[in-house]
């Protein structure tokens, strides 16, 4: 990344970390200032021409009526390919990526995105096919479904999956709505879905669409799912309980097999949020300790590109007795061999999106587990060592809130670096003036100042030394110059930008 | 394993710092009857080559080769390669939701760009950052109505994208969402004569998509007028993008929900596409998805920032107004840069390509013996014929011609069967329209 300077020709630069110096005379470059693309348009130019139309053209007055017709819309950007190549390079140039550096960002697993993945993807084809088109020519598509299906089986030890969820989020839907029907088919769909306070905001927001209200569960004092509590809330209106596992403070939780026992003693069952999955593939399966339904997040443990906030994948695994109720379409391979969509299935919850799912990031996903096979688990603990590695260098500068073993990340809190008027935002801004990403600030919202860090495998050694060497000499920054830290970032195009103002008059689109 | 950026050596050095005597002691703390002790009989592992060998393999069990006139919510148009090669620079690919804005301004400015050009092309006036897809967001874009005016009945005409409906029947039961469906007249646009006051009365929105499924435009202000009488919303789904570039925008609608995958996105076996929902600014904080925003820093510079985040899961939990986190940031992007290279006057070009050559399309298939047309409304680059056979021996014929015939609209509307829905687009060579026409001359001619 070009952490440009963000001072300008004027003398005015008082955070002077500029190797360049400052410039008199003449304006910088637009690649420090690029404007916005419609500022650039001028009449008449295009970045894309179309070969000419072969068959008679039509008047679109004519053929559609005067009142279903549009002119030329106005404001539309007039560019050339160039200026495109340009304007969309240079704002690339302000984004931090995995690419150019270790992401630590807690929960999120952002991981090496291998590049074949992105080749296979836009394979003529794959890409090019249609989702309607017969069974007969998409036997390829299904195969790659079908072997994926496969694949997370073997790696969740559950029974039965749908890929159809596109993100994490509508996989927490998907799963919810498999246990009320199935609840529902044994007679009493329920009212409620525990949720301990440690969980991902979509849990919640997922579970009311669901249907369902939710009911917040403590954890303990060690960051456990409270037993006890949960003895008392798992009534019998509960449906289920909904838990993250190793949690979002990155541990396991070591009662899991008490907890399923617990729910489904009372008839409730026991979803989990794969999220963390990086931490257990290869070493444990969901299935083995009582989970009957499970979301995996394929744009976490499973390296598909994050492309600054999508498209990403949700697909569900379930146990035996939630299989009838799977989304339609279901893929299917018959007894000759070949490859299906059943839609056929009466106990189905339904359709939860157009087609079969997000094919292309489904595909990548395959692609990186073949790479892996059984080797899988080395990630899985590489990942493990990294986060235990930053851990044990880290901890007598920063606070530990909960001190059990931790899996792929660890939450600190900024409880010593408070004392300076130094929060956590604060830290992961100054981190971005080390050449880092930010880590995940004050989330899960159990530990008050939350700095959540998860390195991945795909960092090495040198990488987390760095990080380490960062931390810890904005840990000594806090307390010797925390000014410096709470004003932080210094080296970006801009500085922290006024979110409020943003909120308070909203501008969301250019106007002329 | 060529992912994995450690030596043994520093494995070793790096547990014997943590105080580790191996990687499996990082694992005790969960229960050793659930630790696995052997290695997953997973395949693999592949190197590159042996991973592109295999897909190669998947995509030549496809219709790889052949020309395909299906549409039905998914389509087939030009798409740059700078726009692929710009999606695939790291700096975009392989960065996280911008939440921390200072090292996001690309992806937050490109976000802002996207939305203007959503509100440009819709005659909306806010867009957000992006849905999952077409389905979702026409979905979302209900319960948005609903809670916008605080009623559960909903109006939904039978032209819509069947698996949109199928969605939002997903998403209803358990809201408490009453939908209730209008079918359609000889022209296909929905039946007028069949949303009467009384149908609309408590309704908390109209839902029309247009073009419709059948590929028939939909006479949006009127249909505007009748739902705000009741004081329903008009909520406008939209399955083919580019025919906003000659079909008058949905400007009277109060929500639009759209697929945006015609901009640049490939088919990909159906995703990862576009959602896009835009409205009235009024509307603003009952949206679903992110949205940014325009600001300043300290200094004065403009800057870009994830904005009324307060609708969202992150913060409002429960109380969101949609569990969406994830969205299709990457896509809206190459939608972006699609519509800058295409610019005002090559969308139009584009869109008036898909016209004409629909128009001749169905002009040279309506010449067959026993084709004609099933409705008389106005379409875009669709449309429905009607065959004197099943469509589907029509399509399995048309297989071994190495063409994928016309969608079978008796597959969810009983009432259509030997009826088939036509697309064609500005990627269809005339002389493929022809030979398509001749096949199936050719196909009706045989005798059953």
């Amino acid at each position: 990344m070009a952490l440009n300077s963000k001072s300008t020709e004027t003398e005015s630069s008082a955070t002077a970390d500029t190797p360049a110096g400052t410039i008199r005379g003449a304006g910088r470059h637009v690649t420090l200032d690029e404007g916005l693309i419609f500022e650039k348009s001028a009449p008449g130019k295009r970045g894309m021409e179309i070969p000419p139309l072969d068959v008679p053209a039509v008047d679109p007055v004519a053929a559609l009526g005067r009142e279903f017709a549009r002119g030329p819309i106005e404001g539309l950007p007039e560019v050339s390919e160039i200026e495109v190549v340009r304007h969309f390079t240079r704002l690339s140039s302000w984004n931090y990526a995995i690419d150019l550096g270790m992401y630590p960002l807690g929960s999120c697993t952002m991981k090496y995105n291998p590049r074949v993945n992105e080749h296979v993807a836009r394979l003529d084809g794959l890409a090019s096919e249609h989702p309607l088109q017969p069974a007969e020519v998409a036997q390829g598509c299904l195969k790659i479904l079908h072997d994926l299906q496969k694949c997370l089986l073997t790696i969740t030890g559950m029974d039965a999956a749908t890929l159809e969820p596109a993100a994490g989020a509508q996989g927490e839907l998907a799963g919810l709505l498999m246990i009320r029907a199935y609840l529902a088919s044994r007679g009493n769909a329920r009212k409620k879905v525990l949720i301990p306070d440690s969980a991902h905001g979509t849990n919640p927001a997922s579970v009311v669409i669901a249907g369902y209200e939710v009911q917040n569960i403590r954890s303990n004092a060690r960051g456990q799912i409270d037993t006890d509590h949960l003895r008392e809330f798992a009534t019998e209106d509960v449906a289920a309980l909904m838990v993250t596992n190793p949690s979002t403070l990155g541990i396991f939780e070591e009662r899991i097999a008490e907890i399923a026992a617990i729910l489904h003693e009372r008839g409730a069952l026991l979803y989990m949020d794969g999220a963390n999955m990086n931490a257990l593939a290869g070493v444990t399966r969901p299935g083995d300790f009582g989970v009957d339904v499970l979301h995996l997040n394929l744009h976490k443990t499973f390296s598909t590109p994050h492309g600054g906030g999508g498209p990403g994948a949700g697909p569900v695994l379930v146990k035996k007795i939630l299989e009838p109720f799977l989304p339609v379409p279901v893929v299917v391979q018959k007894e000759d061999g070949r490859y299906a969509l059943d839609h056929n299935r009466p106990k189905s919850v339904g359709r939860v999106r157009a087609y079969c799912g997000n094919f292309g990031v489904l595909l990548r996903a395959l692609a990186y587990t073949l790479a892996y096979g059984p080797g899988i688990r080395q990630a899985t603990e590489d990942a493990v060592v990294n986060a235990n590695y930053i851990r044990k260098n880290l901890e007598a500068h920063f606070d530990l809130p909960y001190d059990l073993p931790s899996l792929h990340e660890v939450v600190f809190s900024d409880a010593r670096q408070r004392q300076h008027g130094v929060n956590t935002m604060d830290i992961a801004k100054r981190l971005i003036d080390y050449g880092f990403h930010p880590y995940t600030t004050a989330f899960p919202l159990i530990v008050p100042g939350a700095m959540m860090i998860e390195p991945t495998e795909s960092e090495s050694k040198e990488e987390c030394d760095r990080f380490i060497q960062a931390m810890r000499s904005i840990a000594a920054e806090a307390e010797a110059n925390p000014e410096i830290v709470k004003t932080a970032p210094h080296s970006t195009r801009v500085g922290r930008l006024d979110e409020v103002a943003a909120a308070r008059k909203p501008v969301l689109r250019w106007k002329p | 394993m060529r992912y994995l950026p450690k030596s043994p050596s520093e494995r070793q050095e790096m547990l014997a710092a943590i105080g580790a005597g191996s990687a499996e002691e990082l694992f005790e703390c969960i229960p050793e009857k659930f630790r696995l002790r052997q290695p997953l009989p997973l395949p693999g592992p592949l190197s590159e080559a042996e991973i592109i060998q295999y897909f190669q393999a998947r995509a030549a069990e496809n219709a790889r080769g052949f020309t395909s006139f299906l549409g039905a919510g998914v389509y087939q148009h030009l798409r740059s390669v700078v726009a692929d090669a710009l999606i695939q620079r790291g700096e975009f690919l392989t960065s996280y939701t911008p939440y921390q804005a200072e090292i996001s301004q690309g992806t937050l400015q490109a976000i802002f760009e996207f939305q203007t050009l959503m509100c440009q092309l819709t005659g909306q006036e806010v867009a957000n950052a992006s849905m999952y897809d077409g389905s979702t967001a026409l979905t979302e874009a209900v319960l948005m109505a609903e809670r916008l005016t605080g009623r559960r009945r909903v109006v939904l005409a039978r032209s819509v994208h069947p698996e949109y409906r199928q969605v939002l029947a997903t998403y209803g039961k358990n809201l408490g969402l009453e939908i209730e469906e209008i079918g359609f007249a000889g022209t296909g646009q929905l039946d007028r004569a069949a949303l009467t006051k009384e149908k609309l009365a408590d309704a908390a929105a109209l839902v029309v998509q247009s073009p419709n499924f059948f590929g028939v435009l939909e006479d949006l202000p009127a249909l505007a007028d009748v739902a705000h009488g009741s004081g329903a919303l008009l909520v406008t789904g939209i399955a083919e993008a580019m025919s906003l570039g000659i079909v008058r925008p949905p400007a009277e609608a109060d929500i639009v929900a759209m697929e945006g995958q015609s901009f640049g996105i490939a088919p990909s076996y159906g995703g990862p596409f576009l959602g896009v929902i835009a409205t009235r600014e009024k509307f603003v904080r009952q949206m679903p998805g992110r949205l940014a925003g325009q600001t300043t820093d300290a200094d004065g510079r403009r800057g870009f920032v994830l904005t009324l985040a307060t609708r969202e899961q992150h913060i409002r939990r429960e109380k969101a107004t949609s569990n969406i986190c994830t969205n299709e940031a990457l896509y809206a992007l190459a939608a972006t840069i699609h519509l800058c290279l295409a610019g005002k006057e090559g969308l139009r070009e584009a869109a008036l390509q898909n016209l004409a050559k629909a128009r001749f399309a169905q002009a040279e298939l309506e010449k067959i013996p026993g084709v004609r047309r099933v409705f008389s409304g106005p379409v875009f680059n669709e449309f429905a014929l009607e065959f004197p056979r099943s469509v589907k021996l029509i399509n399995a014929a048309l297989l071994g011609e190495k063409i994928v015939g016309p969608f079978a609209l008796g597959t969810h509307y009983p009432e259509l069967t030997k009826r088939g829905l036509v697309c064609v687009t500005e990627t269809m060579p005339r002389a493929e329209i022809e030979r398509l026409a001749a096949a199936i001359r050719r196909i009706l001619e045989t005798p059953l």
